[in-house]
């Protein structure tokens, strides 16, 4: 145990240094800028006197590291700053659209991984069959669809042709439960198709990789039925690698959320960032950035503690 | 070589040659744009959103009414040049640092380790994003964002490909000649690595692709008035409510490469590594 308990602490403190060195290069990013913000933002035709107060309003006058770390500790107190093209509280623009993103990525990530996990054991019970391989061909074809691609034949077929659901995720206000998911299941299903192939495909080869152990040819040579070989047998073993894909492929889903929210007009980060961008607000940007970029990395440590605490070498050493 | 290449070709399951004619006709149409259209690039035709077919337009026009049909053409030009320099350029730093970090090892190969490791450790689109708010969308800037972030992959499998490859007697022998390192890299390295970095390059090309045309779909990619694929579906995406799939052709399009290269990569893969998963 006390192996195992290093090695999450160790992975810990590495998650933590990583985290650190993120938030100083998306602070710090705004350096490398020739000139400097005030001058960037207000252009070339601003006076000199402008730009100075420019520069006195966004601290500018300070040395970088004074500014990193009273940035740091406004965000650990929930002070985010102020937008520069509206002048609002960061934190009061990302409330209810933190919500939003996460509620959706979870609404996916509730319908991917049961239907990944389920259709790979599938295709890896009837392996080189038709089905395997119409599985095959399929999800192959669904990694190189563009997000905005599945979600526009979505909005064509089921919303516009069908009208069964809404073409325009709108839930501002307080809603229903059950009528939020409704309004969200569009977004939600293109998510999953995007990650649904790639999880089905690990799904399948953790399983496959491990049929060609001695104790699974033993089970054969019982006469075991397959479909128990591989319930029984084989999936408990191959469940820390499939673990470990459908944790990476949730981060990529909180990632993965910024294109699909643009296309369904839905008030989320990702939204919130990409008009941040385009108006080169850089406050928000960069608050917004840190929100992936740490949901990002704490899923994947989640992830990398997963695969340890699986892995039953560790669990029972000799 | 052609005998190979035809022997190749005639193995190849029914997915691969469609994704090998796929990507010729997308070569084809990318060097000849010009040729094979009347109209110029952005030159405004006729008025927005005409139907398809109606004034010699046969797939109708945008939404500031130039010819639908010349801007999915020259957007092929566009689109995957933009996207190929980008990959050309990521294989170039990531595959040079990759086998600098294998073949020198020490502290060099920590180094450029841990930087990767940090890179990778922020979304890409995110830091993308970031990037392009600091130093604003232009196409060069597009082109060595993308190609950087994107060499850190390279860079991981390169390394790793390398590793096995420099401690072979004959790179030792080529080293005790006293050859340097860029002849190490490049006369004993690279030959044997050449397979893996190939499939590589087509999913790197792949995923390189489907990014720019997500950003410039965001609109901070590829800036109008160059035709693109992903902001040409932005563009035209009111015309999806009213039941029209043109703004769906340009999607189509990106999607039908990405399919196309998709297949011949799985099928090299499945020939060269002979990975096999029947047991």
């Amino acid at each position: 145990m006390a192996q195992l308990l290093t090695m999450v602490v160790q992975r810990l403190a590495l998650g933590l240094l990583t985290l650190f060195v993120v938030s100083l290069i998306i602070f710090l990013g705004v350096e490398l800028l020739p000139g400097d913000l005030a001058e960037a933002i207000l252009g070339q035709a601003a006076t000199p006197d402008t730009v100075a107060a420019f520069r006195k309003e966004l601290k500018l006058d300070l040395p970088p590291h004074e500014r990193y770390f009273d940035w740091l500790f406004g965000i650990l107190q929930g002070d985010l700053g102020r937008s520069l093209a509206n002048k609002r509280e960061i934190s009061e623009l990302m409330g209810a659209r933190l919500g939003n993103t996460l509620f959706l990525a979870a609404l996916a990530a509730v319908i991917a991984v049961p239907l990944a996990v389920f259709l790979g054991i599938l295709a890896a019970l009837y392996r080189n069959s038709i089905f395997d391989r119409a599985i095959n061909i399929v999800t192959l074809t669904s990694i190189s669809f563009p997000e905005f691609f599945i979600a526009y034949i979505l909005i064509l077929f089921l919303a516009v042709n069908a009208g069964w659901f809404p073409s325009i995720a709108n839930v501002s206000g307080e809603l229903p439960f059950w009528e939020r998911v409704y309004r969200c299941i569009l977004p939600a299903l293109t998510l999953t198709l995007v990650c649904v192939a790639h999880m089905m495909r690990m799904t399948r080869a953790a399983i496959i990789n491990l049929l060609a152990s001695p104790y699974i040819e033993m089970a054969n040579l019982k006469g075991l039925k397959r479909a128990r070989i591989i319930m029984r047998h084989a999936l408990p073993n191959a469940l820390a690698p499939i673990i470990n894909v459908v944790v990476i492929n949730l981060a990529y889903l909180v990632v993965g959320v910024v294109i699909v929210e643009v296309v369904f007009v839905y008030p989320g980060m990702g939204q919130l960032l990409v008009d941040s961008v385009s108006k080169r607000d850089i406050p928000v940007v960069q608050s917004s950035s840190l929100f992936f970029a740490v949901a990002y990395i704490l899923l994947n440590l989640f992830a990398d503690l997963m695969a340890i605490v699986t892995n039953p070498r560790l669990l029972h050493p000799r | 070589m052609v005998g190979d290449l035809i022997k190749l070709i005639v193995k190849a399951p029914w997915s691969a040659r469609f994704g090998m004619l796929v990507i010729l006709v997308y070569a084809f149409v990318a060097l000849f744009a010009p040729v094979l259209t009347p109209f110029g690039e952005s030159e405004i035709v006729g008025s927005e959103f005409e139907p398809w077919g109606e004034g010699g337009f046969i797939l109708g026009t945008d939404n500031l009414g130039r010819d639908m049909l010349t801007r999915i053409l020259y957007g092929a030009r566009n689109t995957i040049g933009i996207a190929f320099v980008t990959t050309c350029l990521a294989f170039l730093v990531g595959g040079i640092a990759g086998f600098m970090a294998a073949a020198l090892g020490g502290w060099t190969d920590q180094l450029l380790g841990r930087f990767v490791d940090v890179l990778m450790a922020i979304p890409q689109l995110i830091f993308a994003l970031l990037i392009l708010t600091i130093a604003g969308t232009s196409v060069p800037v597009l082109i060595i964002v993308i190609a950087l972030l994107d060499s850190t992959r390279v860079f991981r499998l390169a390394r790793a490909v390398a590793m096995n490859i420099v401690v072979m007697d004959y790179v030792e022998a080529a080293r005790l000649r006293g050859e340097g390192l860029w002849w190490v890299m490049r006369r004993e390295v690279l030959p044997n690595a050449m397979p893996p970095l190939v499939a590589e390059f087509g999913l790197r090309f792949c995923f390189v692709f489907l990014f720019i045309s997500g950003l410039s779909f965001l609109g901070l990619g590829i800036q109008p008035p160059t035709a693109d694929w992903g902001s040409m579906v932005r563009d035209n995406a009111t015309l999806i409510t009213f039941g029209d799939i043109t703004p769906l052709l340009p999607a189509g399009a990106i999607a039908l490469l990405t399919v196309g290269v998709n297949f011949v990569v799985d099928f090299f893969l499945h020939e060269t590594s002979g990975l096999r998963d029947d047991h």
